[in-house]
């Protein structure tokens, strides 16, 4: 029983990150038309900056959750505004091979610097211990990490679908010369939208980074793992990759407790379950 | 869905006759590489990559269907060759036959649950499913896991033919190049070909001429996987082992890398493409982990500058067909 409640938590907390990845994918492929085959190198670069920041600036964790992000977020900004913005108009193909490049260098790079063995992140303080929750242990960190991420899950949904922002950014999506035509900035705001889905995805590598060592591949396995989840959501709706994204994290934990050999593959099983009765996806609109 | 090159010029006696005479050039040189004292087992292997790319290039170049899982049909090819081969002790010839049985019905398998989604979901779909057979792969136990299959008889093609000698496998492999080349350039130059590129350019428009564009993706699929299968029980008797690397997904993404920098949709720049990443690989060895750095570099240098590709830049400036 304990066991089944350990492996439904790493399913959620797995989940989370399924849900903050697609999440950032789905916003970035909504404007800009492009899917992020970056989005695993930027992860691993959250988690990288995040440890930077501790043992080279001192700056801790709760620092490290508002600045690496937006230091990955310029970051990526800068690939947005020199590289993505040649691809408009061009078949999607290419922006999956040039982000595929983008991935590939930034990933070898850190490989050379820091060869392919983890590196321990502290959880901090404030978040150490654990509770005695009766039927199972609790520790801290792993509540935290859920609960922080469905937040900002939440507060993305929110920004997107309910302020005035992210009525811009959907009509943008719609029709971009109409919209530009009221005087909004579309490419600045593109640009922005780039921003915003990179830092969910360094978001994620900071949370992640106490949990799962640092290391340079940590996104390259995870990133495919999350375009399943993709296809199986569809990408129709923010909503509907949070949602996918946090229930595939709790089938995978299950999956690890009542058949642990299929644990790797229930993901990419499920897929093809799904594309065979309902080739769109659960939520999908055509693509 | 936008083109992928703007210079699509019309199959017309001049095109071929140019086609043939590359054709010609290209198998002569390849034929003299033996005397040429050029290592051999370096051309072997990149004539393998170099089919497979074709192969890849079948389905982007001329149906415009982004495969990023093409590795899983010569890795499974290649683990059910080495299995035919080593297990059951079969001639060469049949072990190759298994390894293309077992391609093709992977491709028809693949090709049925994938083919139904366009674009990007098609890419990321293929992807998925290479990564699950990569961890079925991993955890299966004709596989040897980590270890791969290793130490695989080399054996008598036909019965004369001795594959352990280093000139005869050269020649094996050429022709089994050559042969695969030639279907692939059949297939491109048929009405299914002119109608696999008509869906590339405009599938709407291919629908209301009342063409079931649906089959000619899946077939087109098939086509592709089983001659990557191909491809793949080849190299098992150059490399004379099977192992999870050709299953991974980075050597899905090196296929693609061998395609474009070749030249998408032209029939000669997956050779050229396999030719020089292989060349590549084996002189920047020394660099380590930058070749990745340099890989992803070439990558966004193509995207961004030269989206045709060696070849296809070559044949825009001289107006040809290659």
């Amino acid at each position: 029983m304990q066991a089944l409640f350990a492996q439904l938590l790493v399913g959620l907390i797995n989940g989370s990150f399924y849900a903050l990845l697609s999440l950032g994918l789905a916003v970035i492929f909504g404007m800009l038309n492009i899917i992020n085959f970056a989005h695993g190198a930027l992860y691993m670069m959250g988690a990288f900056v995040a440890y930077f920041l501790l043992n080279l600036g001192g700056i801790n964790y709760w620092w490290a959750l508002l600045f690496a992000p937006i230091i990955v977020g310029i970051f990526g900004m800068i690939l947005e505004r020199t590289m993505l913005q040649w691809l408009t108009g061009l078949d999607h193909l290419y922006g999956l091979l040039l982000t595929f490049g983008i991935a590939l260098i930034v990933q070898g790079v850190f490989q050379n610097y820091f060869g392919s063995s983890g590196m321990p992140y502290a959880i901090p303080d404030q978040l150490k211990g654990g509770m005695n929750l009766g039927f199972m242990f609790l520790p801290i960190y792993r509540a935290w990490v859920v609960i922080f991420s469905l937040v900002v899950c939440i507060a993305t949904w929110f920004l997107i679908e309910k302020t005035r922002l992210g009525a811009y950014l959907r009509a943008a999506t719609e029709n971009p010369t109409l919209v530009r035509a009221f005087g909004i900035n579309v490419p600045r705001m593109i640009t922005l939208t780039y921003g915003l889905g990179v830092g969910l995805a360094a978001l994620a590598g900071v949370l992640s980074a106490p949990i799962n060592q640092v290391r340079p591949l940590m996104g390259a396995d995870l990133i495919i793992v999350v375009f399943a989840v993709v296809v199986i959501g569809g990408m129709g709706s923010i909503m509907g990759s949070i949602i996918t994204g946090f229930a595939l994290g709790v089938i995978e934990g299950l999956t690890k407790y009542f058949y642990p050999e299929a644990s790797n593959t229930v993901v990419f099983v499920l897929m093809v379950l799904v594309l065979l009765v309902k080739p769109t996806g659960l939520t999908g609109r055509a693509a | 869905m936008t083109a992928l090159t703007d210079d699509t010029l019309p199959v017309s006696p001049r095109a071929i006759r140019d086609e043939m005479i590359v054709f010609v050039v290209m198998a002569l040189l390849l034929a003299s590489v033996p005397f040429s004292g050029i290592y051999p087992f370096f051309v072997m292997q990149a004539l393998c990559f170099a089919l497979l790319a074709c192969a890849f290039n079948l389905l982007i170049g001329y149906g415009g269907l982004l495969s990023f899982g093409h590795a899983m049909f010569m890795g499974t090819a290649g683990y059910c060759s080495a299995h035919a081969l080593k297990v059951w002790a079969l001639p060469p010839e049949l072990g190759i036959l298994v390894g293309i049985a077992a391609a093709f019905v992977l491709s028809l398998v693949t090709g049925y649950i994938s083919i139904r989604r366009q674009g990007i979901y098609f890419s990321m779909i293929t992807l998925a499913l290479s990564q699950l057979l990569y961890f079925i792969y991993l955890q299966a136990p004709f596989t040897h896991g980590e270890d791969g299959i290793q130490g695989i008889p080399q054996g008598h093609m036909f019965g004369v033919l001795d594959l352990s000698k280093p000139t005869v496998l050269y020649y094996v492999v050429l022709v089994g190049f050559l042969a695969g080349f030639l279907l692939i350039y059949r297939i491109i130059n048929s009405p299914f070909g002119e109608v696999l590129k008509s869906i590339r350019e405009n599938e709407p428009r291919a629908i209301s001429l009342g063409y079931r564009t649906d089959q000619y993706k899946f077939l087109a699929f098939v086509l592709s996987g089983t001659l990557a299968g191909f491809a793949g029980a080849l190299k098992v008797f150059v490399a004379q082992n099977a192992s999870l690397t050709d299953v991974h997904w980075s050597m899905s993404g090196e296929v693609v890398l061998m395609t474009l920098v070749g030249g998408l949709g032209t029939i000669f720049g997956p050779v050229v493409g396999a030719f020089a990443i292989i060349a590549m690989q084996q002189y920047l060895a020394g660099f380590g982990q930058w070749v990745t750095v340099i890989q992803g570099s070439i990558f966004v240098i193509c995207v961004l500058t030269f989206r045709r590709g060696v070849v296809g830049e070559f044949a825009h400036y001289f107006r040809r067909s290659l």
